[in-house]
């Protein structure tokens, strides 16, 4: 168990800068997802803290000792790959043995604790197959229980299920969570899936472009994005962005005014609005039906109107429209977010209604 | 239609010549047809006139019981052909790949471009090359430096130790073929393993003992049978270096049927000892085959990648 703390953490090779100056902190037995787009420098950020990569800069510390020179071997974690990474000559029972077997165990105990571990991920009944005699999901259990066989103080999970079926990745989400609440450790996902890091993690940290945009719970993330990327990353279907420029107390989208209901803004204004958050009313703004997507248990409704496209989400149970057919809509105040496109940031307290 | 099928089988037919009608004649004359005549030579009494005039039993029985030179020849092979396989072909080849491609990218093959060298230059050139360095006065390469520089004894490779002369002579070349079959299967390997190898506690030897080595047990099995077999009937550089010599000390039995056929002119007795040879190639590879299961070798690749 530990507590991990990156301070001005980096890593660049050459010119390429991978992970800008990072500070974070982990606190001891929490489960947090790095969530981000591919090339955002979530892996780099976890092979850093596994020792696989040296950070360029910056200090990365455990329990408050720097171990930046620390090598891989000497760190005490466990990690889990994408590929699983199992030792393809290696029965499951040697290649969960593997870590004790560097570690000098003693044989007894080793062997109790292979047992133990298998037992507890499930793969007790497969420990002479050898890797590629398994199934995606149990060479994933396997490799889970290697790294976890030597009770690591950090677990380090990398896209861990971005290569099961839905509903085996459904099964593993619970199940890694529930092993990770039980053993306490310290655990980090990465991972580009908002489901997975909405759903597993106590916090979520957001990057791109090797750069922390928002740390936070998943509501937190969701209900108040700092900036328009982590709008636009989180959430599907995406949230609705239509830009405008703000002048005397109102937003200007084209020909429509919508006028701030506090506090105000002034220049390039991006607003915001959850698809979910639009609703079909008598009156508002009118559009047309462009396109309907039933989706189950909701129906998406693609609407053509004069401040551009609107996805709208709506429970499937309620009235249904074909295309072509007008409509109004409606939007909450509290509902909207308004983003400053030369910063990027959210406003932070500005709202704006329909007229 | 019928007249449709039946060109579309004389053109298949005129393919099957065109493509492969070249590559079976070259076969037929260059690998089937010397067999069929050294089985027929060494039948016979052919001797330096070239002339047959009986057919005989004499050259086997003469090689079973007759040569007493056979014993030390034999003995000869066996270290050569262990001894540069164990050495170079195999173990250095092997050390060459996994050190070249631990390094950064461009050292690495510029030293593995350095090791290609002997394999890419004139055999005569190379063989030349090897008589100026071992040569025994204070004007050999090898001698300028320990006895010139060091201040060492004078050296003579070819008289003190001329078997592992021919070992390094050969080794130096064969050594290559290994390094570039080991070097791109560990190419091959999934880094990822080598990550979680350093995670799970491995050293950089054991990186190597459980993660790299353990991959290579098909390239290693191929290497071994190949290149057994080619130095078990290769002699040119022996021959260009010491030509078998001191007396008979680097003389291996591919060097000894040579020499028996085309110095001695002993052409029928040369024909029957390799046909042995031949018999012996065809067993060991097939021996081999079995024991290091070829066979799955030359199936779909065994290194697995995720």
């Amino acid at each position: 168990m530990a507590r991990i703390e990156l301070e001005q953490v980096s890593k660049s090779w050459g010119d390429v800068v991978a992970v800008e100056p990072t500070d974070l902190v982990i606190e001891d037995g929490e489960f947090v997802a790095v969530l981000g787009p591919s090339g955002c420098g979530k892996s780099t950020t976890l092979f850093m803290l596994a020792g696989i990569y040296a950070p360029s800069g910056g200090s990365l510390r455990f329990d408050g000792q720097v171990v930046n020179e620390v090598e891989a071997r000497d760190r005490n974690v466990g990690i889990v790959f994408q590929s699983y990474a199992l030792y393809p000559h290696m029965t499951v029972h040697d290649n969960i043995l593997f870590p004790l077997r560097l570690s000098k165990m003693p044989r007894s105990e080793a062997m109790a604790k292979v047992e133990r571990f298998a037992a507890l991920v499930h793969v007790d009944e497969l420990l002479d197959r050898r890797p590629a005699q398994l199934s995606g999901g149990q060479q994933q259990r396997v490799a889970l229980a290697r790294a976890l066989v030597k009770e690591p103080k950090l677990l380090l999970l990398d896209e861990p299920l971005s290569n099961l079926d839905a509903t085996l990745r459904l099964t593993m989400r619970t199940e890694i969570k529930s092993l990770q609440r039980r053993m306490g450790i310290t655990s980090i996902l990465v991972t580009h899936d908002q489901m997975e890091a909405t759903t597993i993690a106590d916090r979520i940290i957001c990057m791109s472009k090797g750069r922390i945009e928002q740390i936070g719970s998943p509501d937190d993330l969701y209900l108040r994005p700092n900036s328009l990327f982590v709008a636009s990353f989180i959430g599907a279907p995406p949230i609705n962005l239509v830009e405008g420029e703000a002048e005397n107390g109102a937003l200007y989208v084209s020909e429509t005014r919508l006028p701030f209901l506090n506090g105000g803004a002034m220049g390039q204004v991006t607003l915001g609005i959850r698809p979910e958050n639009i609703s079909f009313a008598e009156d508002g703004l009118a559009g047309t039906v462009a396109a309907v997507e039933p989706m189950g248990r909701e129906t998406l409704y693609i609407l053509r109107t004069p401040i551009g496209h609107f996805s709208v989400l709506q429970t499937s149970s309620t009235k249904r429209y074909e295309v072509d057919a007008s409509v109004n809509l409606q939007f909450a105040a509290e509902d909207t977010l308004l983003f400053d496109r030369a910063s990027q940031k959210r406003l932070d307290g500005v709202q704006v209604h329909l007229p | 239609m019928a007249v449709g099928r039946n060109a579309m089988q004389a053109r298949q037919r005129a393919n099957f010549i065109l493509f492969l009608g070249p590559a079976i004649v070259l076969l037929f004359l260059f690998f089937i047809a010397p067999v069929v005549v050294d089985i027929a030579i060494a039948f016979t009494d052919m001797g330096p006139t070239l002339r047959v005039t009986e057919f005989t039993t004499a050259n086997f029985e003469r090689f079973l019981s007759g040569d007493r030179r056979l014993a030390q020849v034999a003995v000869t092979t066996l270290l050569y052909v262990l001894g540069t396989l164990a050495i170079f072909n195999v173990t250095y080849g092997l050390l060459l790949a996994i050190m070249t491609t631990s390094i950064n990218d461009r050292a690495g093959s510029f030293f593995r471009a350095i090791w290609l060298l002997p394999r890419m230059s004139p055999s005569v050139v190379y063989a030349l090359l090897w008589a100026w360095v071992i040569d025994p006065t204070e004007f050999g390469l090898l001698n300028q430096v320990t006895h010139g520089v060091m201040g060492l004894p004078l050296i003579d490779l070819m008289n003190d130790t001329p078997v592992l002369l021919i070992i390094i002579l050969n080794g130096f070349i064969g050594a290559s073929m290994g390094m570039i079959i080991f070097t791109s299967a560990i190419r091959a390997i999934p880094e990822h393993l080598y990550h979680a190898a350093r995670v799970d506690g491995a050293s950089g030897w054991q990186v190597v003992r459980h993660v790299t080595l353990p991959s290579l047990r098909w390239p290693l099995s191929f290497i071994t049978v190949y290149q057994a077999l080619s130095l078990l009937v290769s002699f040119e550089y022996i021959w260009l270096v010491t030509n078998g010599g001191p007396f008979y000390d680097t003389t291996v039995y591919a060097l000894y049927v040579y020499k028996r056929a085309f110095e001695n002119g002993q052409y029928a007795y040369g024909a029957a000892m390799a046909l042995v040879l031949v018999a012996i190639g065809i067993a060991a590879a097939l021996s081999m085959w079995r024991f290091l299961d070829m066979k799955s070798l030359l199936q779909p690749p065994r290194i697995e990648v995720h």
